[in-house]
């Protein structure tokens, strides 16, 4: 099989594993080590995750098409993530949106030429009281103005 | 005016240490009730101090704990549910960000009362920071010998494991929540058999939300008479009132249990946002049915806004300005729960879709005459005719906004 892990994932993967009653219940845990180390989870991943955990491959690629967080494509350096559900509409997230689409000339869901930045529309992040509000691979802002994302920007090289 | 001290949510930059925690007067419930009470005393005084679900449902947490089959050789299992998705929804991650402590405290308080070794707390995906605080509390108070074996010196072992979750609404239902836990997709699970008795790897489990089980600490530190004094007889405690959308101060406001919606909007989030009037408050999360501004002297409880045609549910209150035309809120609604629904009943599958396909046709101008009977017909068929509330969940909101803002979106149509 063509894929491994480094040495400190792998040991993770393995003490994980070890913590859950049964093996299978690591598979979330697992594929956000795998996806934090890669970027997202190849094929080959997915079969070495499903022969890790003693898995049918079919199990694993359920999983990966279910959750929205898990990526089976490789994504930008900067993962921004804008809410656009009903408090942060109402505080204005289209404009948000618009504003980031624009700077970085691309639609929602796509990644710059450079990959450096994807940009993704969610539902609900759960920091309705900072809306409109978005995040950065796995860091909060908000509220966000046109300027604070010219300046939040700035600072991811 | 009542206390309105933050119990749950304390100040300070670094509240969420254990130090800060034990200066709180931190596990000192946890340690005299592990070392003095017996199991069912426990959860005797949970019974009492009437504390309802804060999740949503809104159960009685101590009657749920007692569902639990004692005489039962299979490993029981306690699952918190920290997936926080309800749109509206922020206060589960203050009290993980700002008192993770009072959480592990309150999950060793419930542990011992149903005869649990295992707990999960299952942590939504986007809040990994959280997670990562939330992993270096545990691993602090195993050190002090909060968590492990022997907890206390008092013989009760109990080990505690954050899950992540991967983005995914429904994971918040309390059996997709567990098949996402197994390591599967979230799909809700048949009822009966209730997790009770078949759950997590087919043990008894208890799921209970975040801020129920903060609550539990309270509870042993002061008792169950004062705890129904924080709130009302039939339902104790305070309650975190998140407030969003147009007022002048979105926050989380720690409130009674009753305490008035007009109140909360006005008093404590400074009225409705600058040059706006309300058109409409959704009381309890995305799901709640909406309020016209007519029917917001309604008390912040479950009966009373059961009573008013909606629901507490997480407590979530959106403000709606009168600058949003209803249309762009029946959009949002309507592609939520078409981008949540997990495919797994037809009902809500096609519901949901259909359902977001005509807003979305209503809202670029595309409107006919019959669309707001045909929506109403595919709300009325999803209600009670899925495994999981969330049929009910995405019905909810837009039977009502049909209902009261109907003369408006006719216009829309028209137009």
């Amino acid at each position: 099989m063509k894929f491994s892990l480094s040495a400190e994932s792998a040991r993770r993967v393995d003490e994980l594993v070890r913590r859950y009653p049964k093996k299978a219940a690591a598979l979330l845990p697992v594929l956000h080590i795998v996806q934090r180390e890669k970027g997202f989870v190849s094929p080959e991943a997915e079969e070495w995750v499903a022969a890790t955990l003693g898995v049918p491959p079919i199990q694993v690629r359920e999983v990966l098409s279910f959750y929205t967080l898990l990526r089976r494509q490789p994504a930008g350096k900067y993962v921004i993530q804008v809410c656009r559900n009903i408090s942060c509409f109402l505080a204005g997230s289209e404009d948000i949106v618009n504003y980031l689409e624009t700077k970085l000339a691309v639609q929602a869901g796509e990644t710059t030429a450079d990959g450096k930045f994807t940009l993704v529309t969610v539902e609900c992040l759960g920091n309705c009281d900072h809306a409109p509000c978005l995040m950065v691979n796995d860091d909060d802002y908000g509220p966000v103005s046109r300027s604070a994302i010219d300046g939040i920007l700035k600072g991811l090289i | 005016m009542a206390d309105v001290r933050a119990t749950l949510i304390p100040a300070g930059e670094n509240s969420y240490r254990l130090e800060a925690y034990l200066g709180r007067g931190g596990y000192e419930a946890a340690r005299k009730t592990l070392l003095e009470k017996k199991p069912q005393e426990v959860m005797e005084e949970v019974k009492k101090a009437n504390l309802r679900g804060r999740g949503g449902a809104g159960f009685p947490a101590g009657f749920k704990w007692a569902f639990v089959p004692q005489a039962d050789d299979r490993p029981k299992y306690l699952c918190v549910n920290a997936d926080e998705g309800e749109p509206g929804t922020f206060k589960d991650r203050a009290i993980l960000t700002r008192d993770p402590h009072l959480l592990l405290e309150g999950i060793i308080l419930a542990c011992y009362a149903v005869g649990i070794h295992t707990a999960f707390v299952y942590v939504r995906g986007e809040y990994e920071a959280i997670a990562m605080r939330l992993e270096a509390a545990i691993a602090e108070a195993g050190q002090k010998g909060f968590l492990g074996g022997n907890i206390f010196g008092s013989g009760f072992d109990l080990e505690v494991l954050v899950h992540r979750g991967a983005g995914s609404y429904i994971c918040g239902e309390e059996t997709a929540l567990l098949e996402s836990l197994e390591g599967k997709r979230g799909w809700p699970r048949l009822k009966p058999p209730f997790p009770a008795s078949v759950g997590l790897f087919r043990g008894p489990t208890v799921i209970n939300n975040v801020e129920t089980i903060a609550n539990i600490p309270l509870i042993f530190r002061h008792g169950a008479e004062w705890f129904i004094a924080q709130g009302l007889p039939r339902d104790g405690g305070k309650r975190l009132f998140g407030v969003s959308g147009a007022v002048r101060k979105p926050g989380l406001y720690e409130l009674p249990m009753g305490t008035p919606l007009r109140k909360i909007i006005y008093d404590w989030a400074g009225g409705p946002a600058e040059g706006q009037a309300i058109k409409a408050v959704i009381p309890g999360g995305l799901s709640a049915p909406f309020l016209t501004p007519e029917e917001i002297d309604v008390l912040m409880d479950y009966e009373s806004l059961a009573h008013a045609r909606s629901m507490l549910g997480s407590a979530g209150i959106i403000v709606i300005g009168d600058r949003t035309p209803i249309i762009d809120i029946l959009k949002i609604v309507a592609r939520f729960y078409a981008h949540e629904s997990c495919g797994q009943c037809t009902p809500c599958r096609i519901g949901t879709t259909w359902i977001s396909k005509i807003a979305d046709r209503i809202g670029a101008g595309g409107g006919g005459p019959g669309d707001l009977d045909l929506i109403r017909h595919l709300a009325e068929g999803m209600k009670g005719k899925t495994l999981c509330p969330m049929g009910d969940a995405a019905a909810f909101p837009v039977l009502s906004i049909i209902e009261k803002f109907g003369r408006e979106l006719e216009e829309t149509i028209s137009r």
